[in-house]
């Protein structure tokens, strides 16, 4: 298969099997691109990519704003804060004003869950989602199982456990899905308060001890708590919170095995992760986010191969 | 859909022209020492990996450099094809700035790959030079002003017949085929 089944990247939940593959067998070349003297290509020269954020990035921003530089696209960026939204436009409004500056591509992360998705049935033009709300993190988790997968092979029957805030979290639904598809086991490991009801429905197992989680797993992706969208206390204090569910150096060499640590960033050092173990041997957090650019490279290039170009018309 | 498959060079054949090609190669680059050999995806590598392989075993030239370069991403028909091309690998790990290049691909028909080839190697450095070497220069089809330095034989053949070159790598016999589709009455 050459192409993609799906028009938009909304979610994890569309994409097959075979797209996933495809995916990652694109993003494999355009990881060789971008270690060339000249980290360029021509595909997308014809193309224009609004990149639309109403909620804070660094990694995620750069890295597509990188991706689509080093596909000769034109690139037009957009934050909430300082915009008109501040004023009372409606998403609809502001996307469609953006649009009718030619333009092909949106890229968009949002605060509010299922707004990618909104804008996919109202818009007329290629959306990729960038993370919207708790709901969903299509690239994070490409670009995660592209990173388990290049150190630890094919990932059927691989047990991966995500650790931390996940009734929050976009990149734990989104990995819990793609590993899923990958033919991974997956577990979530964390506070009661903090695992969402009938997660097992995703085919996931839960665990509430990170000893227990990190003694059955390869994997161990380390969500950060996020406390921006907690509007209640689910956990006493953050100390305790570390003390259960921080992963640090006395916790690893108990395992007595080698196991692969992850992290989405941005990292809150100390708390979910130490210094030690984040910079340590095991980690691939910066082989994550070299390869978050491949992943982004090859999502772009492949849905802007599905639009033809129309010389008809224009 | 009939399938017609008439043979256009044999085993003994192709082994004499490959030799021929590896000594025009050798007249124009000596030792190899300032040249590299890139094939190009898909179905270049084949032929440039057995280029290598006479020059070193038969003719003595010292490993000469070998690469392999996919042009999946320069294309001139990006979005204006029905079905969208996979990309294959890459594989150049030496700069080519200031080195003499050939191209080496099997079959040159439109000259379209040849054209994003010229784009791709700059990615890799400035050569001082780039030639091209093709096993089978379909003649009269060109879409660009594209010839080869190096032929191995001109075939005359219309747009819906396809030169088919296989290799015993593949499987087969190192052969190369005229193939028709015929409709059936």
């Amino acid at each position: 298969m050459n192409e993609l089944s799906v028009s938009h990247l909304l979610g994890i939940k569309d994409l097959t099997r075979e797209d996933i593959e495809l995916i990652f067998a694109t993003a494999e070349q355009f990881k060789e691109v971008i270690n060339r003297p000249i980290k360029k290509v021509p595909s997308l020269r014809d193309i224009t990519i609004a990149n639309l954020f109403f909620e804070n990035s660094t990694r995620t921003k750069l890295s597509f704003e990188l991706a689509e530089k080093r596909l000769s696209a034109d690139v037009l960026n957009f934050s909430a804060s300082g915009s008109s939204v501040s004023k009372g436009e409606t998403l609809i409004d502001t996307v469609n004003n953006i649009l009718s500056m030619k333009v092909d591509m949106v890229v968009m992360r949002h605060p509010h869950p299922g707004a990618a998705v909104f804008l996919s049935q109202h818009i007329n033009s290629v959306i990729v989602n960038a993370g919207d709300g708790t709901h969903e993190h299509p690239t994070q988790a490409l670009l995660d199982a592209f990173s388990m997968r290049e150190k630890l092979g094919d990932l059927a029957g691989k047990r991966v456990v995500i650790v931390g805030d996940i009734l929050h979290s976009r990149v734990a639904l989104s990995n819990a899905l793609c590993l899923r598809k990958l033919g991974a086991e997956v577990m979530v490991c964390g506070p009661a308060t903090l695992i969402p009801k009938y997660i097992e429905r995703l085919g996931v197992q839960v665990s509430y001890n990170l000893r227990e989680a990190l003694a059955w797993c390869d994997v161990a992706n380390m969500l950060r708590v996020q406390h921006e969208r907690q509007d209640i206390t689910y956990f006493p204090t953050l100390r305790e919170y570390t003390k259960h569910y921080g992963l640090n150096a006395t916790v690893l060499n108990e395992l007595h095995k080698e196991i692969v640590i992850m992290h989405p960033g941005p990292i809150n050092r100390g708390v979910e992760i130490s210094s030690e173990v984040a910079d340590g041997d095991y980690s691939i957090i910066l082989n994550q986010v070299e390869n978050g650019v491949a992943i982004r490279m090859a999502v772009l290039y492949l849905l802007a191969s599905k639009s033809q170009l129309n010389f008809k018309n224009n | 859909m009939e399938t017609d498959k008439k043979l256009l060079v044999g085993q003994e054949e192709l082994e004499v022209v490959l030799n021929r090609l590896c000594r025009q190669l050798i007249e124009n680059h000596e030792d190899f020492s300032s040249t590299v050999i890139i094939g190009l995806q898909p179905r270049g590598p084949m032929l440039a990996n057995r280029i290598v392989t006479i020059l070193r075993d038969t003719f003595k030239v010292p490993a000469p450099k070998l690469g392999y370069l996919d042009i999946t991403f320069f294309r001139d028909d990006f979005r204006r094809r029905q079905q969208p091309i996979k990309a294959n690998q890459t594989k150049i790990d030496f700069p080519v700035e200031d080195l003499h290049v050939v191209f080496v691909d099997d079959v040159l028909y439109t000259g379209r790959s040849v054209r994003a080839a010229l784009d791709a190697i700059h990615s890799f450095g400035r050569p001082k030079t780039i030639e091209l070497l093709c096993l089978i220069d379909r003649r009269f089809t060109r879409h660009l002003p594209i010839q080869p330095n190096y032929t191995g034989r001109q075939v005359d053949a219309i747009p819906s017949e396809r030169v088919l070159v296989q290799w015993q790598e593949e499987g087969d016999s190192d052969s190369v085929f005229l193939v028709t589709h015929k409709e059936n009455e």
